[in-house]
């Protein structure tokens, strides 16, 4: 098996690489915030943060602040590290 | 392929850099807030000679309690100069480069900065109140750095350069006391300058 395989599939969308690097150097990240970081829409930065979810690489917190409701990511210790094998592949197929 | 990897790769780079240090602060307000510096420092100079003091006469000077407020005044305006100067070029280039100024990012860096620069003007405010005028440049020189070092971590890691510049003329111009504001105008007015001019070059 090459390494272009051992590339973990469930990062291969620009959003999601960048969801996870945000949360990789910072704690608790909320929705408003990281959909302006990204540059991208709601229904966008939804869908995505989802399927990091089901993969269970991040950790969504629904909380209410007054009557808003609040979403907040973080990472999970398997999305951390996931996300750490994704990069040294990268990081070998530069080399290369 | 190779492209589409190298291209992930700058992108995990750039969002790790955006999201977690605040970059918007352009170097021209370094410049400004210098020059700010500059101009109150001179002015605080004509404010001595017209009050008939010599700055750097032979003998021991006294300051009158009017020219304290005076000069107190002036400090405060010079500050309110820098401050404003620093947002508008900092909006200015988020708006610029299409970067979210209120992140944590910023929150972090502002408390951090905070910490120690609150801690020095309580201090200084001590220093005023009991009359010890000769302190109160090296200490705004100490604390100011330290609060650059500090903040390293949450912005553009060189500021950490200028914070030993001014922690060091900070440490020299406490065994210089009487030359305070000499200190005063080469920490706060040519540093900033300097600094915002290799920081305007270097990240424009």
């Amino acid at each position: 098996m090459g390494i272009i395989d051992k590339l973990n599939k469930d990062f291969e969308s620009r959003v999601r690489l960048g969801i996870m690097s945000v949360l990789m150097v910072n704690e608790w990240v909320d929705f408003t915030e990281m959909k302006n970081l990204l540059n991208i829409t709601d229904g966008n930065l939804a869908s995505h943060s989802s399927a990091l979810e089901k993969s269970e690489y991040i950790e969504v917190k629904k909380e209410f602040v007054g009557k808003k409701p609040k979403t907040s990511y973080q990472v999970t210790p398997r999305g951390r590290a996931a996300f750490k094998e994704h990069l040294s592949y990268l990081e070998k197929l530069m080399k290369s | 392929m190779n492209q589409k990897h190298q291209e992930d790769l700058a992108h995990i780079r750039s969002m790790m850099e955006r999201s977690s240090r605040f970059i918007s602060l352009s170097g021209l307000s370094g410049v400004f807030a210098g020059l700010s510096a500059l101009i109150g420092g001179l002015y605080v100079y004509q404010l001595f000679k017209a009050n008939g003091i010599e700055y750097f006469g032979e003998q021991q000077i006294t300051i009158p309690a009017s020219l304290v407020n005076q000069l107190f005044y002036t400090g405060l305006i010079i500050l309110a100069f820098a401050f404003l100067f620093g947002l508008t070029f900092t909006v200015r280039k988020s708006r610029k480069y299409d970067l979210p100024i209120w992140t944590s990012a910023t929150k972090n860096m502002l408390f951090n900065l905070a910490v120690p620069l609150v801690t020095g003007g309580i201090f200084c405010l001590a220093l005023l109140h009991h009359e010890i005028y000769g302190f109160i440049a090296p200490t705004t020189l100490i604390f100011y750095g330290l609060a650059l070092v500090n903040a390293e971590k949450y912005t553009f890691s060189d500021i950490k350069y200028l914070g030993f510049c001014e922690l060091v003329l900070g440490f020299i111009s406490l065994f210089y006391i009487g030359y305070g504001l000499v200190f005063w105008i080469i920490g706060f007015g040519i540093l900033h300058i300097l600094y915002g001019l290799v920081m305007f070059k270097k990240y424009k």
